[in-house]
């Protein structure tokens, strides 16, 4: 799994039926820190994120398998809400 | 599967069902030469690995899914093993 920010919502009228309900979430990949990394992408919300957040998604196949319906073709889903990351390299100082 | 070290841990009130109850550990990513390779990962410990291991870290979700005896969730990193060594040539 992997980091990343949510930064926006995409809304479409017209989507896939198994994904009514879902919201689909434009993200901005980070680190673990948050600082943004690589190309933003669109991912389906799994845990009611809002934009600011800091969150963790799965990609490719396991991401639709998040949905209580598997059969769906999501790419990525966020799947956990970051309250912390405790990295050790930031208490000893080193790299690993 | 690929080799990486156990950085440290990330904590999260509200996740997925299917991650309840798991540690998620923050792993970094090894060359075969030990150096530090891209973003560090989220990934689930079967392995009771720990800060400071070198782990072997399965990065597929049917495996995944069979590590943990649970259907297909999006559960796909997990780290798999703790490795004593690794000898090239």
């Amino acid at each position: 799994m992997h980091f990343a920010r949510v930064i926006g919502t995409v809304v479409c009228t017209e989507k896939v039926p198994v994904w009514r309900g879902h919201r689909l979430l434009l993200v901005q990949p980070t680190d673990a820190h948050g600082t943004p990394q690589g190309r933003r992408l669109v991912a389906v919300d799994l845990v009611s994120s809002a934009p600011g957040q800091h969150v963790f998604y799965v990609r490719g196949r396991e991401a639709a398998t998040a949905l209580s319906d598997a059969e769906n073709p999501a790419d990525a889903a966020i799947v956990g809400i970051v309250d912390d990351v405790r990295d050790a390299r930031d208490v000893r100082g080193g790299g690993v | 599967m690929f080799v990486g070290r156990v950085i440290g841990n990330v904590v999260a009130t509200i996740k997925h069902p299917a991650l309840e109850g798991r540690t998620l550990l923050l792993v970094q990513p090894l060359t075969p030469d030990g150096a530090a390779q891209g973003n560090p990962v989220i990934a689930l410990d079967a392995a009771q690995a720990g800060v400071g291991d070198q782990v072997l870290v399965l990065d597929e979700g049917n495996g995944a899914a069979q590590v943990f005896s649970r259907p297909r969730g999006p559960i796909r990193t997990v780290v798999v093993g703790v490795v004593d060594e690794v000898t090239q040539g």
